[in-house]
């Protein structure tokens, strides 16, 4: 640039000029995703939250009735059903695909033959769309040409296998497709924090005395503990936002027995026009994970300030 | 009786021989140091006393017991790593005990060999802190805490100090040898590093291309190296070979740096079927400046002129590179008497300290 300078002498005032661009280009490159983040995010979420305590129906108005939209939705059979479901679900849906997750990931880390295949087959179900998954899944769980036909056309005529058609049992039709669909993502994620484990802790271990689950339990798994939280974290929003899968497996049914806050925000903004009522169920999806996510960032803060002083 | 025995022992991966027949032994409470090139097999070595490692062929044994497919955790050793394979999620005490706790020892007594090796390397303030929050010094005395704990037969170290910085290794080598004196444990010790093998060991084991080249103590594999690759190695700067013809039973000729040929008597007459063609090995320390008060004090040194290409002051001593035919050889001479650059100097070679190589077979003649 100084170069440039002596040679041109009006370039002088366009070193600054320069610099200021250069210091610009950051900030304008970002300034589109930042700003449509920030609409999208903070000011949709105001507003959701303003049009919950107002008396919108079909179209927003802005009436404000206070906790009238709330009171009436905790009201509502089906929408205790509803978020009892997502609770239910999220718990069993995380906890049994991390779990599936972490089994396949300890099986294919003791060198198995034919590794890449066995962990194509277990993250083939992410790559199908969760509307896919809940179709084919529908017709498996079907009474009339699934799972139970197959088995009584085997020979066993009592063979009774048929969550979807029962209220009672139907949400954990949903929970075990839930898991199918993404323990191998919970696999390949795990897999991957196991082989970046120092093989000289395995060998210390080893040389310890430690047995293989011991070394596991105490070495390998408090290692790659980071994982386990990233896998949460991820599993979480996905659980919070279901409405494909249900859709496509059970469409809510039988009854209200499957219904998700998801599926029943969409009712009533979209099928029952009842805006106010409708946002109000939102922000009660949004106070659902931030029942996990608060604590969780409560906790890292305390951590951090906890291994400082300790540090 | 031997700590540690190796007969015969192979290793190899496929195709590929990692290790081609080691004879090794270590007496009990001796400092055995391998030592070579990476690649030579010595961690190789290691991990299959340590019984990480299958055995391809041959025998280990511990103390009197054949330990070939003995498990690890039942050789009785101890092992300290490169990485030092601290567990992070654990404090030092915990990594202290793991191994206590995993073989069923009662809770009394770890917490007593706990402050027994805290004390003796003065860690006490460290037990209940993360590896993460310590410095590399502090995690190797750590490191050799989990080791010491045990108790073990043998100790067996992979390169520990490569980790650190210069001057901190200097001093953790110093450190090591002590509590070597003070524990008296049969020690192997893998390092690449020539010094520390020097500085350490009893005896040492220098490894090249999957077998042991000699096998004796560091002032033997220093003075008398059985071969070129041995002599090369240990030392540095590294010793000058120089090609030379055997004009007598007791005399052999170098060229000089005017092409003109040099003839050296040597301290100690060369075994009969020596070839006619040999290399003169010479250590740098063991060139001087020719003097008449020299050649009283060391009858065997013998007169050699060399311009002198380039001067390096250390400090402590100075290097000259000097000019002999097309080679040129290091010396390393006295601070106050070092030659100057551009001068030819007479050298004086100490022949009763020289060693003299067979070209073809590169073997100490």
């Amino acid at each position: 640039m100084s170069t440039h300078d002596l040679t041109v002498p009006v370039a002088a005032p366009s070193a600054p000029w320069r610099q200021r661009l250069g210091t610009m280009v950051p900030i304008l490159v970002l300034a589109p995703s930042l700003a449509a983040s920030f609409v999208y995010v903070f000011v949709f979420t105001l507003w959701t939250l303003y049009l919950s305590l107002s008396s919108s129906s079909l179209m927003p108005t802005y009436g404000f009735v206070g906790l009238d939209n709330y009171a009436s939705l905790w009201a509502n059979r089906r929408w205790n059903i509803a978020y009892t479901n997502l609770f239910l679900f999220s718990g069993f849906y995380i906890v049994g695909s991390m779990a599936i997750g972490l089994l396949l990931a300890i099986l294919i880390d003791q060198r198995v033959r034919g590794e890449a295949v066995w962990r194509t087959i277990f993250l083939y179900p992410l790559a199908v769309s969760f509307i896919v998954t809940g179709t084919v899944w529908s017709w498996l769980y079907n009474p009339v040409d699934g799972i139970q036909a197959f088995v009584r056309g085997l020979g066993w005529t009592d063979f009774s296998f048929a969550l979807t058609a029962n209220r009672n049992t139907a949400i954990y039709a949903v929970i075990i497709t839930g898991i199918w669909q993404s323990s191998g993502f919970a696999m390949a994620l795990f897999l991957a924090g196991l082989r970046s484990v120092d093989p000289d802790l395995i060998k210390a271990a080893q040389i310890d005395g430690a047995t293989v689950s011991r070394t596991y339990r105490k070495v390998i798994l408090p290692t790659i503990a980071p994982i386990f939280l990233a896998v949460a974290v991820i599993q979480i929003q996905f659980a919070i936002k279901t409405f494909d899968l249900v859709a496509a497996l059970t469409r809510g049914g039988p009854g209200v027995s499957t219904t998700f806050p998801a599926i029943y925000v969409y009712d009533l903004m979209f099928q029952r026009g009842q805006i106010g009522e409708g946002a109000a169920a939102a922000m009660m999806m949004l106070a659902a994970l931030a029942v996990v996510l608060v604590p969780y960032s409560l906790w890292i803060v305390w951590r951090r300030r906890a291994e400082g002083r300790n540090g | 009786m031997s700590a540690l025995m190796i007969r015969d022992l192979h290793k190899s991966y496929g195709g590929l021989e990692i290790l081609a027949g080691i004879n090794l032994e270590a007496r009990t409470g001796e400092f055995v140091a391998l030592v070579g090139p990476s690649g030579c097999g010595k961690s190789t070595l290691l991990a299959m006393i340590a019984g990480l490692e299958t055995v391809t062929s041959g025998e280990i044994w511990i103390g009197d017991r054949l330990v070939n497919s003995v498990q690890p955790k039942d050789r009785d050793i101890a092992m300290v790593f490169q990485s030092y394979a601290l567990y992070p999620t654990m404090t030092v005490r915990q990594n202290i005990t793991f191994g206590m706790e995993s073989r069923g020892v009662p809770k009394a007594e770890q917490a007593e060999a706990v402050k027994r090796v805290a004390a003796l390397l003065q860690i006490e303030q460290l037990l209940n802190r993360k590896p993460g929050q310590l410095s590399g010094g502090q995690r190797q005395r750590v490191a050799m805490g989990r080791a010491l704990v045990r108790d073990p037969k043998l100790f067996l170290f992979d390169e520990p100090l490569s980790n650190l910085d210069a001057k901190l290794r200097v001093d953790m080598r110093t450190e090591i040898k002590k509590l070597h004196h003070r524990v008296g444990k049969t020690t192997v010790y893998v390092t690449h590093d020539q010094v520390e093998a020097m500085t350490l060991a009893s005896r040492i084991a220098v490894m090249n291309q999957g077998s042991v080249q000699q096998f004796d103590t560091p002032k033997r594999i220093y003075d008398r190296p059985t071969n070129m690759f041995v002599a090369g190695f240990m030392g540095s700067p590294a010793m000058n070979f120089i090609p030379a013809r055997l004009t007598g039973s007791t005399s052999i000729s170098v060229r000089a740096a005017d092409g003109s040929d040099a003839t050296l008597a040597l301290a100690a007459p060369l075994p009969t079927g020596a070839p006619k063609d040999v290399v003169l090995g010479v250590r740098p320390e063991h060139i001087y400046r020719f003097t008449a008060d020299l050649k009283s004090r060391k009858p065997a040194v013998q007169p050699l002129q060399a311009p002198v290409e380039l001067v390096e002051p250390t400090g402590a001593e100075t290097l000259a590179v000097l000019r002999l035919g097309d080679l040129e050889i290091t010396g390393r001479f006295e601070p106050d008497d070092a030659p100057v650059m551009g001068e030819t100097i007479t050298l004086g070679i100490d022949m009763s300290r020289a060693c003299l190589f067979d070209p073809a077979t590169r073997a100490l003649l």
